[in-house]
Formats: C-alpha cells, structure tokens, sequence
C-alpha cells in the first residue's frame, strides 16, 4: 500500500551512470557498468543478483567506501565522496565488534559521534528494544545467535539515525526458519521507523517479500536488468498467488540469457 | 546452567586430584632414588628432604653464595622486571605503529626483521661491554627478549582487524586514529597478551643465563656458584624457585588477560 511517489519528488539517493573497475596489477576488472538508479524517500528497494556479480561494491559505493570509477552517487542531493553518518550498513554477522557488548556496540556510533553518554544510552535502548533484545544488553556477540546479531547489526545501523539504511546480505547466512523470523521483524521495524532502504539479495522470496522494488541486476560486470514494483499489501504472504508470480516473472527475467 | 556449574566443579576437583597425584609420584620417585637407594652420591643428587633442609636454611642464610634466597628473588626480580616493562611500554606500541602506520612500517621493519633472528645470548657480550655486569647489562638483554615477542604480536594483532570493522565504523564518521583506539587496538588485545605472556616467559629464561655469565647475586648466579661449590642441593632450591615464580607471573598474566579481554578470543 506505499504510494512513492510524486514524480517529480527529488530523490534521496541518486546513481547516475556509475561505473566501476577495480584495478590490479594483473587486470583491470570492470564490476559495474553505468547503473542509473533513483531510489525515493522512505522506499525499500531489493537489489537483486547472482553471486559475485557486485552487489556488495554498488553498496560500497553508496555508502562511500569505494568511488565510482565514471558517474555520480549522491545522497540527499550530495555528491558522495567518503562514509558519512547519513548512510549506515548492516552487514553478514561477521561485522558486529566481537569485543564489545550489545549495548557497545549499538551506542558505537553515537559514540564516534561524541553524543553524551545518558542521550545515546536512551537512543541505543530505544532501538534495542525496538529489535527484541532487552536483556541481553550486556551479552557479547560471541554468545548471541546468528539471527540475535543481526538484529543487533539493525539496531546499531538504526542508532546512528542515518537517512539511508544499506543491507548488504543480512539474513545470508541465517538458516530458513531464522531468515523468515527476520524478515518479518525487518519489516515490522521498518513499518515502525521508515528510513529509506537498499536490500541486497539473492534470494527471490525475501526479495519479493520485502521490497517496494526490485531492481535485477545483471552478471558482472553488472547492469540493471530489470525492475519490478512490488504493490501487494503488507505484511505479505508467501503462499498468495501474486506473490508467487511475481516471483516466476523475476526467474523468468534471471533465465533470459545476459 | 546449575547442571553445568556442578559438572565444572567436578572437573575442577578430578583436575586437582590428578595434579597433585602427578607431583607426588614425582618427588616420590625422587626421593626413592636418593633417600632410599642413594644412585648417586649427594652432591650431585639430592633428596628431596635435603633440600627441603637447604631451602630453610637459605631463608636466613648468605651462605656460601653472598645472599639469603630473598637477596638473590629480590636482585632477579628487580632485572628482571625492569627489562621486561620496559621491552613491553616500548614493543606493544612500537608493534601497534608498525601495523597501523605505513610509513613506520616501511621505515621499521626492515630493521626490525634483522634484528630479530638474533638470539637474545647474542647479545650478552655486547651488552656487558657497553653496561658492565651491573643491573643495566642483565636489564638491557632482558629487554631484548623481551621487546621482540611483544612487537612480533602487537603487529600481528593490528593486522587481524578486519575490514569490515573498519568500514562500519568509517559509516559511524569515526577518523582513523578513533579506529586505532576503538577498532583495531579491542582487536589486537589477545594477541598482545598473548606477546606479553610469552616475553615474560623468555625475559624470565634469559635473565637466568645472563646471571650465570655476569653477575655477583641473583638465582641465575646462585646456580652458578653452587655449581663450582658442588651443592647442587642449593642448585635445586634455586630451580625450583625460578619454576615457581615464572609459574606465579604466568596465573598473574592470565588472570589480568581475563580482566581486559572480553567477548573471546576469537579475534
Ligand atoms: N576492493 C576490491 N578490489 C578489487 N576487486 C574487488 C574488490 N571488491 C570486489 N572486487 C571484485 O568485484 C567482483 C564483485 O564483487 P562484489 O563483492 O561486489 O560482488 P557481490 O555480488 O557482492 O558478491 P557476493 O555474491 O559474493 O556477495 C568480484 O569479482 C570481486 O573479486
Ligand atoms: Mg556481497
């Protein structure tokens, strides 16, 4: 039931023709091959790939760790030239701090921020409990669940109170069960705190389950192949027929030869 | 959690048990060869008894070697403490900048890595040349062997952070010297105990060689003197107090590591 769009609204963020190659020594390795992508204010946009194919770099680039190579980034009508607090990642379970509690690491960017201490506490508490983990405040990662960090990894994106929210693969590595368990909690927080969102996935199911739209992507070096707008009414379902055929349509589009 | 806690207790209790199992069947074997079937003669191996004897005595007396055994603890800790902090307050950083600053890096290392093949004996003449036979000779040796281990982990420490850490905290705005303090050093911190731990060890192993080459007190020197006076009951008084105070650092370490290290070891 979202309705983005005035289209005439700006963006908030804005690819335009971004290309990237990773030099080395050996080779030249082009990823990305002129991508243009608007993305409005408070949408939730699945990029959707095969593997390798540089989902993770488009992210990157986003989020200012990388640099195209021709085009343009920004964000918030900002041309993107390094990481910013505007922009949080939540990565694979690997990027929680391992030495720091959940609380640490949720109040981390806060923290780096210089937010004093009983604000940030308050803001950190206010998304811990927003992402179903009160109590385990003093617990370290190494023993939470796969899917208790990356609720973790949520909350401490949300936080830092960035505009955009990048995922790059969250629920990757998370058994089926977990996966769907998270992906019903994204959505419900997301409901909660809209922020607009980049989702990478390869899976079709969560993709269609969770995105306004759909951008397919292209094996490397990668191109948009393909968009789709998902309008099915939230919380969906798996099982509902126009769920599942959105889904052949996005396979159908994935067999297409390149 | 109580299930778990009564089983821990009971491998604590066996593992209790069979320690000291081990070190009686290890003194009682001793004692048989000594006390009861005299293999060979006192002065090369004693009993166990005896020096028990000889360790009651050293309390009070500096006979024959110049010092109580409080004299020679109190001379070898004092080396060797003062070589060990300063290998540590001047390694764990250098190891830290070696890792983070690549220039440092470029600049260091190439030193460091011909330095570092060279045993710490190596350096005994030298250092006696340069300082004597004084605290500063044994310090100086001390605080080579021991600064080497702490560079060699710090380093690798640094080094284990991973990128992905990095990035997230580049998105939380933090600069990079933030992320040397609140990203890469939290990273490195077992590894850097892990280097302390095993200075200590090695600055504890050297400082009784360099006693037993130059020095006029101290335990290295205890076991040297008594060598020449064939009183090697003396000479195992002295062992075993360098076993047990290295035993003792050791607990302390860890028991330190446990203090500051959180959330595992898994780097
Ligand atoms: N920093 C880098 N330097 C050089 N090459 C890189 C770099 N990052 C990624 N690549 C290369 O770019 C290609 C795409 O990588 P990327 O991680 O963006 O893909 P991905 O779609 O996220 O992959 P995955 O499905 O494994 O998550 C790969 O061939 C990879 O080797
Ligand atoms: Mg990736």
């Amino acid at each position: 039931m979202e309705h983005h769009g005035g289209v005439n609204k700006t963006p908030i963020i804005s690819l335009d023709h971004v290309s990237k190659t990773y030099l080395s020594v050996h080779k030249t390795n082009e990823v990305v091959r002129d991508v243009s992508l608007d993305v409005q204010e408070n949408e939730f946009v699945v990029l959707f790939g095969p593997g390798q194919c540089g989902k993770t770099t488009l992210i990157n680039l986003i989020a200012g760790l990388q640099l195209p190579t021709s085009g343009e980034v920004k964000v918030d009508g900002k041309t993107v030239t390094a990481p910013g607090p505007d922009r949080g990642v939540v990565y694979q379970t690997t990027a929680l701090f391992p030495f720091c509690t959940v609380m640490g690491n949720v109040e981390f960017g806060p923290k780096s921020r210089g937010v004093p201490k009983k604000q940030r506490r308050e803001r950190a508490q206010y998304f811990i409990d927003l992402v179903g983990l009160q109590g385990f405040e003093k617990s370290f990662p190494n023993r939470l669940s796969g899917g208790m960090r990356q609720r973790v990894g949520i909350a401490r994106a949300y936080a830092n109170d960035p505009k955009v929210m990048l995922m790059d693969e969250p629920f990757g590595h998370l058994d089926a069960q977990t996966r769907y368990m998270m992906e019903e909690e994204l959505e419900k927080i997301w409901q909660k705190e809209k922020r607009t969102v980049v989702f990478v996935t390869n899976n079709s199911e969560e993709a269609v389950y969770l995105a306004d739209r759909i951008i397919i992507l292209t094996n490397t070096p990668t191109r948009i192949k393909h968009e789709i707008k998902v309008d099915l009414p939230r919380p969906r379902v798996y099982s509902d027929p126009a769920f599942l055929e959105i889904r052949r349509q996005i396979e159908e589009i994935c067999d297409d030869t390149l | 959690m109580n299930e778990y806690a009564i089983q821990k207790r009971k491998e604590r209790i066996k593992f209790t048990i069979v320690s000291v199992i081990s070190l009686c069947v290890f003194f009682g074997v001793w004692y048989v060869c000594t006390a009861v079937l005299h293999l060979k003669p006192d002065y090369v191996l004693p009993s166990p008894v005896q020096v028990v004897e000889a360790f009651i005595q050293k309390l009070t007396q500096t006979n024959p070697d110049g010092a109580t055994l409080f004299g020679h603890i109190a001379a070898s800790l004092q080396v060797a403490l003062t070589g060990y902090l300063l290998g540590a307050i001047v390694g764990v950083p250098l190891g830290i900048a070696m890792a983070w600053f690549r220039r440092i890096d470029l600049f260091v290392t190439p030193l460091f890595d011909l330095i570092r093949p060279v045993p710490t004996i190596a350096w005994i003449p030298l250092m006696i040349l340069w300082f004597g036979i004084g605290l500063g000779a044994k310090a100086a040796i001390i605080f080579v062997s021991a600064f080497v281990p702490c560079v060699i982990n710090a380093y690798a420490g640094i080094k284990q952070t991973k990128p992905v850490h990095l990035w997230v905290a580049q998105t939380f705005g933090a600069s990079r010297r933030e992320m040397l303090f609140t990203v890469a050093i939290p990273t490195a911190l077992p590894l850097i105990f892990t280097g302390l731990r095993i200075s200590l060890g090695t600055a504890w192993m050297t400082l009784c060689a360099a006693e037993m080459l130059a020095s006029n007190k101290g335990l290295g020197y205890m076991i040297q003197l008594n060598r020449s006076l064939a009183r090697a009951d003396l000479i195992v008084v002295a062992m075993l107090t360098i076993g047990l105070i290295g035993t003792i650092f050791t607990v302390g370490l860890n028991a330190l590591e446990k203090k500051f290290v959180k959330g595992g070891r898994r780097g």
